[in-house]
């Protein structure tokens, strides 16, 4: 399960494997049988750090609940551990199940784990409630950062961003400095931090100023990390608003993914069913699937622009058909017994290839009519119907990207947009058209007074006039704003760093833009420009970004300097602070993977974001009455 | 060197020896008598009540403490009630049991630390004996009253005195007894006579030692091993009990042929011990009976006392201060006459080579780690056990106490230069070592009442420097505890920790620093617990005030009032004058009430608020709603419509899609939509109701203001190629393939593509042409691609 987290190049199976000898030892405390009562919210998270099924017996887990009021379900088990982040709200049903509890005079001890960390605060609210006294153990499980992938760390701290850039609430950063500090006690002091922005110069004074507090107890380990660069999301807005083009992010766009799982459509995976099993009904539960690089044809075509993922997957199908025909090569015994020994993988390898098809095709519905898959003989069955039925959904997705791209590429943003009007006439999803202003708005650095009110009463107009508090949230957070000065900046930071790309390589990229297919994100432009030449080429673009750059050294104990081989490259962890779409991401691997590139990333965030889920986390919908 | 055997005695299979530890340095004129010895294990401290030599009444007893060499660390008069007992803490801390049941505790160098009482019953019924013993739970205290009644303090650091049951038939203190710790359960053994009684929290239990000589008319001593696990008892009849303490197993039993009570009896016993034994004493014998039922027999020429050790018994007298105990196996082995065992050769070896470590590379695949590591300890060994320090510890008992105790103890002694240097040797991390240490050297420096303030905080800055993980804080909550506020704060300054300052802030009602210190450590939950301190703590407008400067404290409470305590919001807003902020916290306010007029009234204060703050558009859209729910009000009322709480939009559709037009048309004007989107929704509307009639005059009321490809879109959708072949031919040259193709008419799509010579319409039309069945068209198309992009 975890396997795949030792691959990369820094081993995060240690962190996994950190976090779980700590949940052990607390569960160890709880003498006897257990009972689990979960903070909904963090079971995903949590399972990617335990395995249920063996730490069920090995800590004699009988039961798990979900956290909610009123009584506690019936268990037999002497002890009740609640899972919870520390948020008042829910220490008052925490009270509420204690209390009820109580009444029934059951003798069970209960225990309270707060993640990722306690607060004085929820404690004191358990006090107010009377249930402080009832709890035998109140303690931390300090879990910041959460291994997703073998680059790839989040804290899944959904509200981040709007704590952060709209609520001045800097709680996050303070679990990401924190953060920071257990993975340099696991893998070395990082020597070299770099940023850009407000956030990340609070992060890193924190980490610096922890280091000086914990100093003396830090561990001697040889550095794994050579630099650290902390990345505030509101330097650059422009990328999540954006549709994600590969394969990864566009999975992630349509269907969300959520802890490194998405629920996609049933219909097209019964295909797939055995043949005894077809007469069956069509399976009506979603299909849920994990994504990660343990598949090695997802790792292979996750982070391809979904153009290029057709010819991929069409590539893997003959590879595969053709170690299935091996089988009339293999003559003797000796040669027969080898094809079988292959068999598992082979198969898996099939139903690997048909799932992906499977998903790519649910995909190209949405988004393409003009391109499609090559198809093997495996995957013809799924690629008959729904051609011309997705016409309507693709049109509009082609013409979103239309608009999209002629923002970026800074044509007409300082008008209003017809296609935007349009949509919002026809009453299209709001965060749809919150992205799409958004966009406009940043891509001309504010809108022109005239136009930001415009679209401001159409919104309120149509949608309701509640979401005027939404409105307020984007305006503070600079996504959606009146323009101040009559000078915009951003042609001249597209200029500079080279923003967009005329003539993107979907299939065979040779730079990062193939990401949004002509678009190169901010973000990742940044750490390149870092690594190759240095920041001080672009000094005059990082003063249009707000908040300030920055590098700090950290001094390394005596003995831990890094003789680096010839040609070994450096590693850098980028830390999106607010958030990082996979499409960022997958730039970021693109750059690892570069022959020449000389640096290699792991990448973390406080979660991972896409457009919608980022736009969804600013709203403010105020749960009106019926009148 | 050869005379290394010299002092040992066979015991069975094994030997014992008695060896020197010190000439004690003390000078006592009458020896040890008449004192009230108590020597802590571990090679701890000896505490002396020396009565008075002038035997008068006013004259008080002398209170005196050595280290185990002899050397004086504290003398002064016994001012105090009568004492009991005297005993040490596993932290040498001296306990003085008196007759009325208070226990004073003293420290090493006989300052006074504090007090308790083992309960007010004592005081009227008198202590008769206590005990002092220890236990994983620290250390405790019991004793016997003259009620014959026991107590026991388990822990005196957390303090819960159990009274312990009635002993049937017992008058004044039993012939003896001591205190056990099993399973988890403190208890006193006793014994009355020849009854031997367990007594515990609930119960006293009469108990029989396996195969006790019948002989015996009394118990007379008792005495528990270092471990709590054996037990020794001696009897009037002079045979001594060997056994377990669970009373179920018998070692052995030795007579001694002495019928007189022993003065102390104590186990000797070490880890693997090949012949546990026990020592007994009395006036000028020391007598060493082991479980082989063998005895060795010592003359004493002065008054002595034992101290039971882990893996032996010392003996301190007035002149000196030897070690009894069973030679341990590797000395055996490697001083036993004859021996042959590798330790016997090498050193052989060594005393021709003069270089023991030699040997080391005959031995191949041997680790260095042990050889080095036990080196080391060898030297700190030596270097404690030194005259000046005192610490007489064996290898044995140094790894079971661990270096973290002894630098503690060492700390305690305030040889603060030696712990530094044996830390430092036994390379403990900085954290755990050094730094500690100084710690508390400062700890014990703000407590130098004379020197000022400020050279205080100058010398600990000083001495501390760099050094890792000082807490500083620790240190200053120690000068406030010495009434030092000010040099506490100084001290704090150094603090680099500022979430430690926080705590000790505001309990010395510096909480205005504590908040800034909190918010310095980034830590929001600390922040919060300052804010919600200092809101208890001062007046309301104080503490806005003080929020207001500290920006990052007001937003934080701010997130919590938005959840926890609206009208506190709103008074935060209102004494900034934020009314924007305000404005937004009507509007926020006015969708929780469910009655239209109390809705409308918190729009009204929106509204106001926002005039107030110059922000037009918002007071304008507020009014607007106010204006839009009047009018659906009006609505609902006459046509019994529900559109109370719809968007503009979608009350227009509704309005539409019933048919009410006029209504509809009063709204477009009165909110000034725009006609595009008017457009849009009428088109919709209509459509949805199919109402193709209505539609097609729509359409031809005037010019369209969004075309006419929506309306050809819409029909589609609701499946009708005939109404949406209608609008084809007025949509524009642009749209014309689009619209073509919208109802499926490939020819006309085409036909249009051509027309227009434009590439990208023609590859379109291409891309949905089967190759089967529009062969013509396909090879038509092409020809025309090429031609288009010839040009």
């Amino acid at each position: 399960m975890s396997a795949h987290l030792s691959y990369g190049r820094v081993n995060l199976n240690i962190l996994r494997e950190a976090a779980r000898k700590d949940l052990r030892e607390f569960l160890d405390k709880c003498a006897g049988s257990k009972a689990i009562v979960w903070d909904e919210y963090l079971t995903g998270p949590f399972g990617l750090i335990a395995q249920y099924s063996f730490e069920r017996q090995m800590l004699n887990l009988e039961k798990m609940f979900t956290l909610k009021g009123g009584r506690l379900p019936t268990a037999d088990v002497k002890n009740i551990i609640f899972f919870v982040r520390p948020k008042l709200e829910l220490m008052d049903i925490i009270a509420e199940n204690v209390i009820s509890a109580d009444k029934m005079h059951s003798p069970r001890d209960f225990h309270i784990l707060f993640v990722p960390r306690r607060s004085m605060l929820c404690e004191q609210r358990l006090k107010e409630q009377g249930v402080l006294g009832s709890f035998i153990n109140i303690d931390e499980y300090i879990l910041d950062l959460i291994p997703y992938d073998s680059d790839l760390l989040s804290m899944e701290s959904e509200g981040a961003f709007r704590e952060c850039y709209l609520e001045s609430d800097q709680t996050s950063l303070y679990h990401t400095a924190k953060g920071l500090m257990t993975l340099q006690a696991l893998y070395g002091t990082i020597p070299q931090i770099f940023g850009k922005g407000e956030c990340a110069r609070h992060v890193a004074n924190m980490m610096l100023r922890m280091k000086r507090e914990f100093a003396g107890s830090q561990t001697q380990i040889l550095p794994v990390f050579d630099s650290l660069l902390l990345l505030d999301r509101n330097i650059d807005l422009l990328t999540p608003l954006a549709t994600q083009l590969t394969y990864e992010g566009l999975i992630d766009e349509v269907y969300g993914i959520t802890n490194g799982y998405v629920k996609l459509p049933p219909e097209k995976f019964a295909a797939q069913k055995k043949q005894g099993e077809a007469g069956k009904d069509l399976p009506t539960e979603p299909k849920k699937m994990q994504l990660n690089s343990a598949e090695e044809l997802y790792a292979e075509i996750r982070d391809k622009n979904f153009n290029g993922v057709g010819a991929a997957l069409s590539k893997k199908a003959k590879i595969i058909s053709a170690a299935f025909e091996e089988r009339h090569n293999a003559k003797t015994v000796g040669e027969i017994k080898q094809f079988v020994s292959q068999l598992p993988h082979m198969q898996a390898a099939r139903s690997s290839l048909a799932n992906h098809t499977s998903i790519a095709e649910l995909i190209k519905d949405i988004t393409s009519e003009k391109k499609y898959i090559y198809s093997s003989p495996f995957i013809i069955s799924v690629l008959v119907n729904g051609y011309f039925l997705s016409d309507a959904a693709s049109e509009a997705f082609f013409d979103n990207l239309t608009v999209e791209q002629e923002f970026m590429t800074g044509v007409d943003t300082d008008k209003v947009n017809a296609y935007i009007e349009d949509c919002i006439a026809q009453r299209d999803p709001l965060i749809k058209i919150l992205r799409l202003v958004s966009m406009q708005s940043v891509c001309n650095n504010g809108l022109k007074q005239k136009v930001f009110d415009y679209y401001r009463r159409e919104i309120l107009q149509t949608y309701g006039y509640e979401h005027m508090l939404t409105l307020n949230n984007l305006e503070k957070t600079g996504l959606l704003k009146p323009q101040t000065s009559t000078r915009n900046n951003y042609p001249t930071i597209r200029k500079t760093l080279k923003l967009w790309m005329e003539d993107a390589n979907e299939q065979n990229p040779n730079d990062i833009s193939y990401v949004y297919s002509g678009y190169a994100p901010l973000s990742i432009r940044l750490a390149q420009v870092l690594a190759r030449p240095g920041w001080r080429s672009i000094e005059e673009v990082l003063k249009m970004l707000p908040g300030p750059h920055f590098e700090e050294r950290q001094q390394l104990p005596a003995g831990l300097h890094k003789k680096r081989q010839q040609g070994e490259n450096r590693t850098t962890l980028v830390f999106f602070l607010g958030g990082v779409t996979y499409a960022e991401i997958a730039a970021l691997r693109f750059l690892s993977q570069m022959e020449d590139g000389g640096t290699e990333y792991i990448i973390a965030t406080t979660k991972l974001i896409n457009g919608t889920s980022w736009i969804k986390s600013l709203m403010d919908r105020p749960e009106a009455q019926t009148l | 060197m050869a005379f290394i055997t010299a002092n040992w005695n066979p015991l069975g299979d094994a030997f014992y020896r008695k060896i020197e530890l010190y000439d004690m340095g003390w000078s006592l004129r009458d020896g040890l008598k008449d004192c009230m010895v108590a020597a802590a294990p571990y090679g701890g401290p000896i505490a002396l009540l020396r009565q008075s030599q002038r035997p008068s009444p006013s004259a008080r007893p002398q209170l005196e403490i050595y280290s185990s060499s002899g050397v004086s660390m504290a003398s002064f008069p016994w001012k105090s009630g009568p004492v009991r007992q005297l005993g040490w803490t596993v932290c040498d801390d001296l306990l003085a049991i008196q007759e009325d049941g208070t226990v004073l505790i003293y420290d090493l160098f006989g300052t006074f630390k504090r007090h308790f009482s083992m309960g007010n019953e004592v005081v009227q019924n008198q202590v008769l004996e206590a005990k002092v013993f220890h236990s994983p739970y620290g250390t405790g205290v019991a004793i016997v009253t003259g009620a014959s009644r026991f107590t026991l303090a388990m822990n005196i650091d957390d303090l819960k005195l159990r009274r312990l049951p009635e002993v049937p038939g017992l008058q004044g203190a039993p012939s003896c007894w001591a205190v056990l710790t099993q399973d988890r359960q403190t208890k006193v053994l006793l014994a009355n006579g020849a009854d031997l009684y367990i007594l515990d929290n609930t119960s006293c239990t009469p108990v029989t030692p396996p195969g006790l000589s019948p002989q015996a008319c009394s118990i007379i001593n008792m005495a528990v091993s270092f471990s709590y696990k054996y037990l020794a008892l001696f009897t009037d009849s002079g045979h001594l009990w060997m056994g377990s303490t669970n009373l179920k197993d018998k070692l052995s039993e030795v007579e001694t042929k002495v019928r007189s009570a022993p003065k102390q009896m104590v186990w000797s016993r070490r880890p693997k011990s090949q012949q546990p034994s026990v020592v007994l004493m009395w006036d000028r014998l020391l007598l060493v009976a082991g479980v082989c039922k063998e005895t060795i027999q010592y003359t004493l020429d002065e008054e002595c006392v034992c101290v039971a050790e882990l893996d032996g018994v010392r003996i301190v007298g007035a002149s000196r201060h030897e070690m009894l105990q069973e030679v341990p196996s590797a000395c055996e082995d490697i001083f036993k006459i004859a021996s042959m065992a590798p330790g016997a050769l090498l050193l052989e070896a060594h005393k021709e080579y003069e270089a023991a470590s030699f040997g080391k590379c005959f031995l191949s695949n041997f680790p260095p780690e042990p050889f080095v590591s036990m080196c080391r300890d060898l030297r700190v060994l030596n270097s404690v056990r030194d005259y000046s320090v005192g610490i007489p510890l064996t290898h044995t008992q140094y790894k079971q106490m661990t270096v973290q105790v002894l630098i503690d103890r060492l700390v305690y002694r305030k040889l603060y230069p030696l712990a530094i240097e044996i830390c430092r040797y036994l390379k403990t991390p900085e954290y755990q070592g050094v730094s500690r240490v100084l710690k508390h050297w400062a700890c014990c420096k703000v407590q130098q009442k004379e020197e000022p303030d400020e050279s205080i905080a100058r010398a600990v800055s000083v001495k501390l420097g760099e050094a890792a993980g000082i807490s500083y804080s620790e240190i200053a909550a120690r000068a406030y505890e010495c009434g030092r506020t000010e040099l506490a704060i100084k001290l704090l300054e150094f603090e680099p920790r500022s979430g430690e300052q926080v705590p000790l802030l505001l309990k010395m009602k510096r909480s205005q620093l504590g908040l800034s210190k909190a918010i310095e450590s980034g830590d929001t939950d600390l922040v919060y617990t300052v804010v919600t301190y200092l809101k208890n703590e001062m007046n309301r407008g104080d503490f806005f005030m003080t929020l207001r400067n500290q920006p990052v404290a007001l937003s934080l409470y701010r997130q919590f009032c938005k959840h926890q305590e609206q009208e506190t919001l709103k008074d935060l807003f209102n004494q900034d004058d934020d009314h924007h902020e305000l404005g937004n916290f009507y509007v926020r306010a006015s969708y929780k009430e469910s009655k239209l007029e109390a809705r409308l009234s918190l729009l009204q204060s929106a509204v106001d608020e926002y005039n107030k703050a110059k922000n037009e558009f918002a007071a304008k859209a507020t009014e607007e709603e106010m204006k839009l729910l009047r009018f659906q009000r009006r609505l609902d009322e006459e046509k019994g419509e529900a559109l109370l709480g719809l968007s503009l939009h979608d009350t227009l559709h509704a309005l539409l899609s019933a048919n009410y037009h006029k209504q509809a048309e009063q709204l477009y004007r009165d909110f000034r939509v725009p006609d595009k989107r008017y457009w849009w929704l009428k088109l919709t509307a209509l459509a949805e109701k199919e109402d193709w009639d209505e539609l097609e005059k729509f359409a031809k009321s005037k010019k369209s203001p969004i075309g006419y490809l929506p309306f050809v879109e819409v029909c589609v959708k609701r499946h009708n190629k005939y109404e949406a072949k209608k609008y084809v031919s007025k949509v524009t040259p642009e749209q014309k393939v689009k619209a073509h193709l919208a109802i499926g008419d490939l020819e006309g799509a085409a036909e249009a593509a051509i027309e227009r010579r434009s590439e990208g319409e023609i590859s379109t039309v291409l891309a949905r042409c089967s190759p089967t069945t529009d062969r013509a068209l396909l090879e038509r198309l092409n020809r025309a691609r090429s031609t288009a992009a010839k040009k």
